[in-house]
């Protein structure tokens, strides 16, 4: 049985005036799997995912969401098409509360006509239920506001919101990069509990741990180009880091490392530190 | 067992929870700072300024200020600037003062045609702010000195004066300049207007997306808020409040002068600040915006009931600017750090 995957990209290739940002990049991702997409700074990741949430469109390839083809005009359409992305700084309103930040934009309403109003109540309790369902309990108001919450804590918020509202593919940019280890661990709790919920995950990182701990398929962005893709278990681990340092390069600058300290420190730093010391 | 042990004590848990709720308000430290130099004044003025005449000096020009400073407040809270509210009142003012006093047309579609007139310059604020993205402070100095020039180069041209006289219908003052005391009908217009900001801002999908444009306009784009849209409203808002300070002005006072209204430019935005409004945005309530409005005029008016040299009363404004931002900021803070679990 083949699968027909939630998001899929063929041969897509994305060029700014000059600059070729993306070439010739494919990738699936099915319901309930993980994909981690891995890559240093620079390397198309930014465009990807733009071009994932509907921000930009291919220069040429296809986009298909659920083996359809799709062109997104906006992030919005994408949104509707069930793909959601939670960005790094989380997509929440730090002085609005949990529940206000929660429903932004799809805001529950009681009564008709003029007396059509906000259903603050159930915003909050719904915030919270849904908060909750994903294993985050330290929150139990759902009138703070959101600017007191933790990083981690927040883009539970995202994910949380993201997940009642249908997404299907949830795209996650750096969700762990801001955090500690302890909040960090949180998220990626959280991105196994979405995909045991049967959406499709592509987390974005350029963590290597936080990638090989929740990720069923791996692929790597070098220079816009996909330069490496494995199923889990197909890779080790060193062989992932050095992957991602560039190999040679990271070989090169230990080179350059060791030549440096073999010249010494500048006599006259030296003095500068004695006399700290 | 817990439960059953704390079932009688949850009464008074209730009564101090409801308590600690109202101060971490972010009204009420506005309203301490109200009552403060309320009491202040009661101390160093003369009786007079307590009676309901001596009221009415600072509740009148309040009234006027709040109506205009709540719709600049919400503009503030979704993070922009309305300078031209100065010039929409000097030009509304002007624009009623020339068509009943000077061309003697029908006063209600004099009304009718001034409201819109102020919208429009609204309407124009508005889309050159969201269009071309430049900071609103910027676009809306451009539009209030346009209108001024134009207001007072205008009625020069047309009437050959810079002042107006006129007298409306008495219809037109009851809605306008009626009397209770010395009490001014712009006070229920005030009313009105804050019921209506108050239920709009906590109570609507319109109020929460206002918030949300303040507090971070990416986030708000991202989830499907028309942010332009919303924008554009706010400042077709604030310039039909100050078209209807000019009105209210040009009926009280049977006429009008094109340097009217000047003072709103920057008054609207310290009530408002006063008021617990956040400067970058995201943050602020009405009610906090009217007692902000209030607390400018009690000290503006204040001190000449004090026998002291009025020329100190701007060095005691600005004083109160910096200890309102300051206190507001802290109980920012606080309501903030106060966490994310209940009643801790």
């Amino acid at each position: 049985m083949t699968m027909i995957p939630a998001l899929e990209l063929k041969n897509v290739s994305k060029s700014f005036v000059g600059v070729t940002a993306l070439r010739d990049v494919s990738l699936k991702v099915n319901e309930g799997e993980v994909l981690c997409l891995l890559g240093d700074n620079g390397a198309g990741k930014s465009t990807l995912i733009k071009i994932l949430s509907g921000v930009h469109q291919p220069t040429t390839g296809a986009l298909l969401v659920n083996g359809e083809e799709h062109r997104f005009t906006g992030p919005h359409e994408a949104l509707q098409a069930g793909i959601a992305t939670v960005h790094q700084s989380g997509g929440t309103v730090p002085l609005m509360t949990v529940g206000r930040n929660f429903f932004l934009g799809e805001e529950p309403t009681r009564g008709r006509g003029i007396f059509r109003h906000f259903d603050r109540k159930l915003a909050e309790q719904v915030a919270l239920e849904e908060l909750r369902s994903l294993g985050i309990t330290n929150v139990t108001n759902g009138a703070a506001l959101v600017g007191g919450m933790s990083g981690g804590e927040r883009q539970a918020l995202s994910i949380a919101r993201a997940m009642y509202f249908g997404a299907k593919v949830l795209i996650l940019d750096e969700p762990t990069a801001a955090l500690g280890v302890k909040e960090a661990s949180k998220v990626l709790h959280l991105v196994v509990q979405a995909q045991m919920r049967g959406v499709a995950v592509v987390l974005v990182t350029h963590n290597v741990h936080h990638a090989l701990a929740v990720g069923d398929h791996f692929a790597v962005l070098i220079r816009g180009t996909m330069a490496d893709e494995w199923s889990k278990g197909e890779r080790k681990r060193e062989q992932v880091l050095d992957l991602m340092a560039g190999g040679e390069a990271m070989g090169d600058l230990e080179d350059e490392l060791r030549e440096v300290r073999a010249r010494g420190v500048a006599p006259q730093e030296k003095v500068g530190n004695e006399h700290v010391r | 067992m817990a439960t059953t042990l704390e079932a009688p004590a949850r009464d008074t848990v209730n009564v101090r929870r409801s308590l600690t709720n109202m101060i971490y308000r972010p009204e009420f430290s506005v309203l301490i700072g109200f009552i403060a130099i309320y009491v202040f004044f009661l101390v160093t003025t003369q009786p007079v300024f307590h009676s309901l005449a001596g009221t009415s000096t600072w509740i009148d020009p309040a009234a006027e200020l709040g109506i205009v400073s709540i719709p600049v407040g919400f503009l503030m809270i979704a993070g922009e600037f309305d300078l031209s509210v100065g010039s929409v009142v000097a030009f509304s003012s002007m624009f009623l003062a020339a068509w009943v006093g000077y061309f003697h047309y029908n006063i209600w579609l004099g009304l009718a045609i001034d409201v819109v007139l102020a919208a429009l310059v609204g309407l124009t604020n508005g889309i050159l702010v969201t269009r071309t993205k430049l900071p609103s402070f910027i676009v809306t100095l451009g539009t209030q000195l346009l209108l001024t020039g134009i207001t007072l180069g205008g009625s020069t041209v047309i009437t050959g004066s810079s002042s107006i006289d006129m007298t409306a219908t008495a219809p037109v003052r009851a809605l306008f300049s009626s009397n209770w005391n010395q009490f001014n009908v712009s006070i229920l217009w005030l009313a009105g207007i804050a019921v209506l900001g108050h239920h709009i801002l906590t109570n609507t999908r319109t109020g929460n997306w206002i918030t949300a444009i303040g507090g971070d306009i990416e986030t708000a784009n991202r989830a499907g808020v028309q942010t332009a849209r919303v924008r554009i409203g706010l400042f077709i808002s604030t310039s039909v409040a100050a078209a209807l300070v000019g009105i209210i002005q040009a009926v009280e006072y049977n006429g009008s002068a094109a340097s009217n209204g000047q003072v709103y430019v920057f008054n609207a935005i310290i009530a408002a600040v006063i008021g617990g409004v956040l400067l970058t945005g995201g943050f602020g309530t009405i009610i906090g915006v009217v007692l902000g409005a209030m607390t400018y005029q009690l000290v503006t008016q204040g001190i000449y009931f004090t026998g002291w040299d009025t020329d100190w009363s701007n060095a005691l404004i600005g004083g109160l600017l910096l200890l309102a931002v300051l206190s507001n900021n802290w109980f920012r803070k606080a309501t903030i750090a106060r966490g994310v679990k209940k009643g801790s």
